[in-house]
């Protein structure tokens, strides 16, 4: 665990922190949205086009056998943080990409791309598609369409009261028919941290993919992809410390060998003919075109300094975080916690519902305090709907954050009904 | 006056939970309705604003029903008594220039005489995440009145 002397150094490395917000020091409580960067991070990048930048996996030049090593150093650097080999991990943009590369892959095997090799992954009418009603919209959105494409049907494990997905049903829901299981590893909205051992296994039964969005296990949690034993899995960078525009997709190495590319053109290819192409082995099979090589470097020096931290203690540090935001949220009249009520299982991330006040108007009173969270559905309107709401507000923490902050959005959420007439 | 107090005058809450204009849908009636579905698809709030031009006086009649932030259902409540003395032709000059006074970026002096009740969303022009929110309503007004317009030119 995190001491306060930790975090406060850990502070000094975020330029951010320096900065003030309406006349009081910045109360980041947005990570979860995207987190700050440290100078390390800023430093790569920059220092990558000040001293490296030329094109990769070409050129026999010093630059650009430079940038090849330092653009294939950060994948080894990636891969390992996650617990996956190099060859299994491919950049995308963002994790939106990386789920969509996924299932648009499945939809181009449906097609008959990827010859008998890629039959495994072909869906029809008859089969379906499993995913949870947590989901953010980039885990739901893109089965959507490869169901509206192939004529598969859509099911979903539904939420529980509590926050938790109800797997009351879940042998039923994932029967022989499911093709395809895509899962949060950790809700974006309501912190819960899900059982995957549990949805693998029954997967795994039924002879399903399984698919997990892990853009906020990834920041928060040690993560062992091969430990876990899913098929796929997606995550951003810039939830983790790295610059925006650089995600992955990893893939188990049999099935990406497998899987036929989204999208096609140059640095894919072995040989190409008026006729037709062949494609390179992963994970260049899935890096159509210039890469975003700086940004990919960016993303190394941020597993680099998580690493350095440690995965284990910033994951206790936050449950500790956890806490004092449950039971802090708790204590307020008027104000409904979205998702599990326990620090158990969760992350340090809180969704509130504050009675008679609409998110909007919570935001921006808390941004009045310096206090930064997010209002809105946070791309997961499903759940909202499920919790009878439109929208809610989320304080979401990470490595950075102090208990004061804590504090400070605690106390101004208790003043916002009052403010807004809503205790009267 | 803090730039949260700017934002929300207490004219601005009052409306908030005045509400006026809200209330049921008359849906397909007679004289011809304008009807508008606005959705703001970053808070996902949303409103249905109906309007009719009473053919006795050729004033609007306006209802709407939604959810959404104090701004967004304060400025529905100050337009739909704002538009209710006004033609369709009086209310696109007015919603002209309430927009306008949106995207001034707190630079704007109101009219006060002509937006009434509307001057007061001047502050939330210093917010650009909230503009939306306040011409939420207006869009789908203006969206209505279209309708109206069309209707009487078929």
């Amino acid at each position: 665990m995190l001491s306060a002397a930790q975090v406060a150094r850990i502070r000094n490395d975020f330029p951010v922190f320096d900065r003030e917000v309406a006349g009081t020091p910045l109360a980041y409580l947005d990570s979860g949205a995207t987190a700050q960067k440290p100078a390390t991070v800023i430093d790569a990048e920059q220092d990558f086009y000040a001293q490296r930048n030329a094109a990769v996996h070409r050129g026999a030049h010093t630059l650009a056998v430079e940038a090849t090593e330092a653009f294939e150093g950060a994948r080894a650097a990636v891969a390992a943080f996650v617990g996956a080999d190099p060859d299994e991990l491919c950049w995308t943009k963002n994790a939106t990409e990386a789920l969509n590369v996924v299932a648009y892959g499945l939809a181009n095997a449906s097609a008959g791309l990827g010859g008998a090799e890629a039959a495994r992954f072909a869906l029809g009418p008859g089969d379906t598609i499993v995913v949870t009603e947590m989901e953010h919209h980039a885990n739901l959105v893109p089965w959507q369409q490869l169901a509206a494409r192939t004529g598969a049907g859509l099911r979903w494990i539904p939420l529980g009261e509590d926050g938790r997905l109800d797997l009351t049903d879940l042998d039923d829901i994932v029967d022989e028919h499911a093709k395809v299981l895509a899962f949060s590893h950790v809700s974006n909205v309501l912190g819960t941290i899900n059982p995957v051992g549990a949805l693998v296994e029954r997967a795994r039964r039924v002879g399903a993919l399984t698919v997990l969005d892990a853009c906020q296990s990834a920041p928060h949690l040690p993560l062992d992809l091969h430990g876990l034993g899913v098929d796929f899995a997606a995550f951003s960078g810039h939830k983790m410390l790295a610059p925006t525009g650089i995600g992955a997709l990893y893939g188990r190495a049999e099935l990406l060998a497998a899987l036929p590319p989204v999208l096609t053109g140059g640095s894919m290819i072995t040989t190409v003919t008026m006729e037709g192409a062949q494609f390179m082995a992963p994970p260049q099979r899935f890096e159509a075109g210039t890469q975003p090589v700086a940004q990919a470097v960016g993303f190394g020096a941020a597993v680099d300094y998580l690493r350095h931290i440690g995965m284990a203690a910033i994951a206790d540090r936050e449950e500790a975080l956890a806490q004092r935001l449950v039971e802090g949220v708790a204590r307020i009249p008027g104000v409904r916690l979205l998702g599990p009520a326990d620090a158990a299982d969760r992350i340090a991330s809180v969704a509130v519902d504050v009675q008679g006040v609409h998110a909007h108007d919570v935001g921006q009173y808390l941004d009045a305090q310096g206090v930064a969270v997010r209002v809105g559905h946070h791309c997961a309107q499903p759940l909202h709907r499920r919790y009878g709401v439109t929208a809610s507000t989320r304080a979401s923490a990470y490595l950075y954050t102090t208990d004061e902050e804590c504090e400070r959005f605690l106390a101004a959420l208790a003043e916002v009904r009052g403010f807004f007439g809503a205790d009267s | 006056m803090s730039g949260l107090d700017q934002l929300y005058q207490q004219l601005i809450l009052d409306h908030a939970k005045r509400r006026t204009g809200n209330m049921p849908l008359l849906g397909a009636a007679e004289p011809p309705v304008g009807a508008s579905h606005q959705i703001n698809p970053t808070c996902g709030d949303e409103i249905t604003v109906e309007a009719r031009r009473d053919p006795a006086t050729g004033r609007l009649l306006v209802r709407w029903d939604g959810e959404g932030c104090s701004i967004s259902m304060a400025s529905a409540s100050a337009m739909t008594e704002l538009a209710e003395e006004c033609d369709p032709e009086g209310f696109n000059a007015l919603e002209a220039r309430f927009h306008e006074l949106m995207h001034s970026r707190g630079q704007a002096q109101p009219d006060e005489e002509a937006l009434g009740d509307a001057a007061a969303f001047a502050g939330v022009s210093k917010f650009p995440a909230r503009v939306k929110c306040a011409l939420l309503a207006w869009m789908a007004l203006k969206d209505a009145v279209y309708q109206i317009e069309g209707a009487d030119r078929a």
